[in-house]
């Protein structure tokens, strides 16, 4: 009797799994659908869920508009870069304060995300008279820069946390066996954090991928990456829904396939330390 | 020998270089529509006539307009030209950071400008961008619908004909909506409209002493004839609806008429993405009875050169070849008549090829009834007819918007927009310093 309830409420939770997925998964299914519709397809009502005439031609006009490679090259270098040196700037700031704690830890780490609620739009001409000065307007390394800056709070909560979980023993012992401080970090920490560590690089990779008010106010031609790409296909007169869904599919392509190979290693890394 | 074939070598790179450094490259910010998508097409023919390449940025309008004003205003230096719009350039241009467009080529012929276009991106005379297409706004409405509610369309109709006409034509089930109208808050959508809306009322946004005038009677019953109109005969949660909804319920055959931009004509009477496509007519927008202006705006996408740039001369040249006669005739010979640029051009109204467009006449009446200077019944001290030509109006009529959005949405009464509308703008207007 037991095991029957086990099994029907493993049934529900499961069915109930697969509705929540597939309600968040739906808007991202019918851009995809709708990538493969004609212009009148896509505002047909009631809605064509299927039964419409496939077609390529908004991916081929899409290919033929713009420079997907690049725009894809750009996004690749500015989402990786801006993670890349978040995390080395991240690992040693994380460390002093998970085992080497001071009094103003917690404030230092609150003032840290509170730079985080200021509205971005708030600091545009500040950042942008500074990017003027220094040249740096429409470069990739600019923009590293200035993502990293904006992930970086992120970055720091979430090897903070995870370090925590790693007992200060460990490190102790390294010391004691006459480790310095950067292979303590390098060789003992930080394999010991490999699964967090990770799952940070790969929710700021996305962060950095989706980032569109920085990506789009700082670029123009040379370092434009995927979300200009997109916006260059929305328009407030005219129906280019179908248009539109084939250039988002081919943003967002990279990243979810990415994110669908890595979904272990990230629900692994964001639930590390969640049950203790 | 070595020596000799490095020196050579040398050399050789020293040439390309210095062609390369010479080979000129412009960046154009623009918007992304059919016109300006069209254009891009063509730019190639302009590198092969010119040798100056062009790179394109193209932005959403939104975006493109934040993304612009940052750039000019710190002499950013991303762009050699810009696309903007009737609202931006004389108000960039009385600040010295457009390039006049004076000392254009004879064969550019500049007087063949639509005089209302030409006025509306001037200032003090002077004119600052060059349109690439205009546009007005007009009553688009199905033919059989209107025969079958035993009606006839005038050609310049009242508000009062309006209304019964949609009456007439809803058929709730069958989901026709008699009107569609745009309510979606914003300056631009339908902040633009109901601006136009009560100018056909005999309202006006300021009067002589910049004073805000929506406590007065016109605007109160501009805007209760607009919320009751389109309770009875409107599509349902039309508070959303901007121009692409409504383009999208009228070519799904829903709307007995749409008002909007004269540009939408060519997108509802094409067979490929319309089902109403041979049942379209058109006439001037509507006024309310005794007032003699009618609901049209006026409005240009056009070229303009930020003050600054390092590629004046190229900037002016590709603004020549976009907006000149040969490059209509281009897209007309590629692509036929209907897709031509449309409303900047006074000799593109003569042509005899576009007279046979269906909606060319309706369209160019609609843009020479549009006066920027006089746009009210009553005098005023601003230019613009869908919105003032000041600063501060973006964020104002904004905010006034989305007041008048929440009355569409039947979160508040008229009389309660109306007074926060007055309030605001009022406060916004002293701050400024009116």
């Amino acid at each position: 009797m037991a095991r029957a309830v086990t099994t029907r409420r493993k049934s529900l939770n499961t069915a109930l799994a697969w509705a929540v997925g597939l309600l968040i998964f739906f808007p991202i299914l019918w851009t995809i659908l709708t990538s493969f519709k004609t212009e009148a397809q896509a505002i047909a009502s009631p809605p064509l869920f299927l039964n419409f005439d496939w077609t390529l031609e908004n991916y081929a006009i899409v290919q033929e508009r713009s420079d997907y490679m690049r725009f894809l090259w750009n996004s690749v270098i500015i989402a990786g870069g801006s993670t890349i040196l978040g995390v080395i700037i991240a690992v040693p700031a994380a460390w002093a304060m998970a085992f080497v704690p001071s009094k103003r830890t917690k404030d230092i780490l609150l003032w840290m995300l509170s730079t985080k609620m200021l509205p971005a739009v708030g600091v545009l001409y500040p950042i942008y008279l500074l990017f003027i000065r220094l040249g740096l307007l429409d470069t990739r390394g600019g923009l590293v820069v200035v993502l990293m800056l904006i992930n970086l709070p992120i970055i720091v909560w979430m090897l903070y946390t995870y370090f925590r979980e790693i007992p200060g023993e460990i490190l102790e012992a390294a010391r004691m066996d006459g480790a310095t401080l950067k292979e303590e970090i390098l060789y003992v920490l930080t394999p010991m954090a490999i699964p967090g560590i990770a799952s940070t690089v790969l929710l700021n990779f996305i962060l950095a991928w989706n980032e569109a008010f920085w990506t789009l106010n700082l670029t123009a031609v040379d370092a434009a990456p995927l979300t200009a790409f997109i916006a260059s296909y929305s328009s407030p007169e005219g129906l280019f829904f179908a248009k539109l869904s084939a250039a988002s599919t081919m943003a967002i392509a990279p990243i979810l396939i990415l994110g669908w190979f890595s979904q272990k290693q990230l629900v692994r890394g964001l639930t590390f330390g969640a049950v203790k | 020998m070595y020596l000799k074939n490095a020196l050579r070598a040398a050399t050789a790179l020293t040439f390309v270089a210095t062609a390369a450094a010479h080979a000129q490259s412009i960046t154009i910010a623009t918007v992304n529509n059919g016109d300006m998508i069209r254009m891009q097409g063509y730019t190639d023919k302009f590198t092969e006539a010119t040798g100056i390449d062009v790179e394109w940025v193209t932005l959403e309008e939104n975006v493109l307009r934040q993304r612009v004003t940052t750039d000019i205003t710190t002499k950013g230096g991303q762009f050699d030209i810009m696309t903007i719009g009737m609202y931006e350039t004389p108000i960039w241009g009385a600040n010295g950071w457009l390039v006049p467009l004076d000392g254009m080529s004879d064969e550019y012929d500049v007087d063949d400008i639509l005089p209302a276009m030409a006025g509306g991106l001037s200032h003090d005379g002077t004119l600052y961008a060059a349109p690439f297409y205009g546009e007005s706004s007009m009553i688009m409405y199905r033919t059989d619908l209107m025969e079958k509610a035993g009606m006839e369309m005038p050609e310049a109709p009242t508000w009062q004909f309006i209304r019964e006409a949609a009456a007439a034509m809803t058929d709730r089930d069958n989901d026709i909506n008699g009107i569609c109208l745009r309510g979606k808050a914003g300056w631009g959508e339908g902040g633009a409209f109901i601006t136009v809306t009560g100018n056909s009322f005999g309202a006006r946004w300021f009067d002589e002493d910049w004073k805000p005038q929506f406590d007065q009677p016109e605007w109160k019953e501009a805007l209760t004839f607009f919320v009751d109109m389109m309770s009875e005969s409107g599509p349902a949660g039309y508070a959303t609806n901007g121009f692409n909804e409504n383009l999208s319920l009228f070519q799904q055959g829903k709307c007995g008429m749409w008002i909007d931009a004269t540009v939408a004509a060519s997108f509802v009477t094409n067979p490929d993405d319309s089902t109403v496509a041979d049942k379209v007519g058109f006439a001037l927008a509507p006024n309310s009875e005794g007032v003699d202006k009618r609901a049209n705006w006026l409005w240009a996408w056009a070229l303009a050169i930020p003050a600054g740039t390092q590629q004046e001369d190229a900037a002016k040249q590709f603004i020549e070849w976009a907006t000149s006669k040969d490059y209509i005739e281009l897209v007309a010979e590629n692509e036929g008549w209907a897709n031509v640029p449309p409303g900047a051009r006074t000799s593109l109204y003569e042509n005899p090829n576009y007279k046979e467009v269906p909606f060319a006449n309706m369209t160019l009446e609609s843009i020479l009834m549009a006066d920027p200077q006089n746009c009210c019944a009553q005098p005023t001290p601003y230019t613009g007819i869908q919105f003032v030509a000041i600063p501060e109006f973006a964020g104002i009529a904004t905010q006034v918007s989305q007041e008048f959005s929440a009355v569409y949405a039947g979160q508040q009464t008229v009389e309660e927009a109306l007074e926060k509308a007055q309030a605001f703008t009022a406060e916004e207007m002293e701050a400024a310093g009116y």
